[in-house]
């Protein structure tokens, strides 16, 4: 049992560190901001959530019994990482990009970030029409 | 009466569960300031949520978390093997405009954050009225699987649970 508990915490382990490399390889490699967006978004949460369960596991097999911290470490981690991107995004499209650039919402209002759009003031300095993209 | 003290009671119930797993022993201290806890803190924020998300079928969410789960482990190799497997100049990132059916505002974060999470996607604005989600792909030729796919897998399992 013990040998066996041993294999599946390290293998566990391995994974998280390679899914944890990749994501901020990732975040190196990607050149745009928005597909560098997704590579913490992904990647990052196979990587810390193989490091719960096999700390779950550990704790299981090897010390004092079953422990809820990794539960509840992977719930708050779900519920702040959309959250998190969903602002960088929004942000990021706010300063970035204008509404002409992307695809239409398909009713009458325009996506959300720029329903004021003209009521801000014009001269943002921040945005650079001629790189949407950066 | 009972609305007023308890605006949300499945809220009350999970801060509780949440407070108890935090503190990591199963005692009656522990359970009492969990549902002490679990009344002050969603009365005081009944004013940021004022309607109660009806669960019309509450089974569903078992069968969705799995659906998801899966969704997690497999985005994660794919968006793994995009990162290390092509150049950048291959990459075919793009937007895709997800119309959505759902209107509960519950239903429609649950979506937003599901898609986040899963592959090669990331939820990225909110229509003005609503109605449809602006999500950036990764590498996607094909815009309109995306979208069919969001739709079958995760919203049709959404609306069955919220509306």
């Amino acid at each position: 049992m013990s040998i066996f508990g041993e294999i599946i915490v390290s293998v566990l382990l391995l994974a998280a560190g390679f899914f944890g490399l990749v994501g901020s390889f990732g975040l190196v490699k990607l050149d745009q901001p928005m597909t560098r967006l997704h590579a913490p978004t992904k990647a990052t949460t196979l990587g810390v959530g193989s490091v719960l369960i096999a700390s779950m596991l550990y704790f299981l097999f090897f010390a004092e019994g079953i422990t809820f911290h990794e539960l509840m470490i992977t719930l708050f981690l779900f519920l702040t990482a959309p959250v998190v991107a969903h602002f960088i995004a929004k942000a990021h499209l706010h300063r970035n990009w204008k509404p002409g650039d992307l695809p239409a919402p398909g009713g009458a209002k325009s996506w959300s970030v720029y329903d004021q759009a003209d009521e801000a003031p014009a001269d943002n300095p921040a945005r650079d029409p001629a790189r949407p993209g950066e | 009466m009972l609305r007023k003290v308890l605006p949300h009671p499945w809220l009350t119930l999970v801060v509780a569960v949440v407070w108890v797993m935090l503190v990591n022993v199963i005692t009656l201290n522990a359970i009492v300031f969990g549902l002490i806890l679990g009344i002050i803190i969603p009365l005081v924020t009944a004013a940021y949520w004022p309607e109660r998300p009806t669960l019309r079928n509450p089974m569903m969410i078992i069968e969705y978390m799995l659906v998801v789960l899966l969704d997690i482990i497999r985005a994660n190799i794919q968006v793994s093997l995009v990162i290390l497997g092509k150049r950048n100049a291959d990459l075919q990132p793009g937007w895709v405009t997800v119309p959505l059916e759902l209107r509960s505002p519950e239903a429609i974060t649950v979506l937003a954050g599901t898609i986040t999470m899963t592959p090669g996607t990331v939820s990225s604005d909110l229509s003005e009225d609503g109605h449809a989600l602006l999500v950036h792909c990764l590498d996607a030729p094909d815009p309109e699987a995306v979208v069919a796919q969001i739709k079958e897998r995760y919203e049709r399992r959404l609306k069955e649970i919220f509306e």
